[in-house]
């Protein structure tokens, strides 16, 4: 991220397409709207589960940038305790 | 439920100005993709005034570059519903994402940019990805 809010008034990330990586084998990319004490809502969201997945979670990754999100859920929370990672996918390198 | 039209159209204008032709029926578009040759770019327009507002400024500098797309359309996301969806089906395995842009050689695409390269891009960031592509699959036109 470059530093600035990308819609003032709301939480940094919000309408940023992020890459969500859990503590579990869970992986979510989708645009970030908001984080209460459920934890991080997200919208329009693709979904990898490392546990028996077709795809690795790095082609996951790279068939999203190349090709876009594929949503399998329209609106995801993902508790905050879950969460090992969160940052724009803009920024990740396949 | 699409926008008052009164709030779109400094964004519908925008495109216009910058020589791009609205296609707002299934109609429209499919004669604009049905059946194409040469360079076609399709900008998928959007009301996020952060995304869409880095996009549009992007398009419009590279549209000033030496080579362009020899067409250069748009459809309105939220608003024109059934045109984008039909756009949205010649894209093939590329996602929905608004805005977006979308360049087609001779029917094929061969260069796309989703909303996640440009949120928190500046336009000059995003028109320097465009006209890279311009260069690669257009060359110049008269």
């Amino acid at each position: 991220m470059t530093g600035h809010v990308f819609h003032p008034g709301h939480h940094a990330l919000h309408g940023v397409t992020v890459l969500l990586e859990t503590n579990g084998s869970l992986t979510f990319i989708g645009r970030f709207d908001s984080e209460d004490q459920s934890g991080a809502h997200l919208l329009d969201v693709a979904v990898h589960d490392s546990n028996g997945a077709e795809l690795s979670k790095d082609e996951f990754v790279r068939r999203t940038l190349k090709f876009g999100v594929r949503v399998d859920r329209k609106h995801a929370v993902v508790p905050s305790g879950e969460i090992a990672r969160v940052g724009p996918l803009s920024e990740v390198r396949a | 439920m699409p926008y008052d039209p009164r709030l779109v159209a400094p964004m519908r204008e925008e495109m216009v100005r910058m020589g791009a032709r609205e296609l707002k029926t299934v109609g429209e578009v499919d004669e604009v993709l049905g059946d194409q040759r040469g360079t076609t770019l399709v900008f998928v327009n959007s009301v996020c005034g952060c995304a869409a507002g880095n996009a549009r400024p992007a398009l419009a500098v590279a549209l000033k570059h030496a080579a362009r797309p020899q067409q250069v359309v748009t459809v309105f996301a939220g608003q024109d519903v059934e045109a984008t969806a039909r756009a949205r089906q010649y894209f093939g395995e590329y996602q929905p994402s608004s805005p977006s842009v979308a360049l087609f050689r001779d029917g094929e695409i061969v260069h796309f940019i989703h909303r996640h390269q440009i949120e928190g891009q500046s336009p000059q960031t995003v028109a320097a990805n465009l006209t890279g592509a311009f260069d690669k699959f257009c060359g110049a036109t008269v």
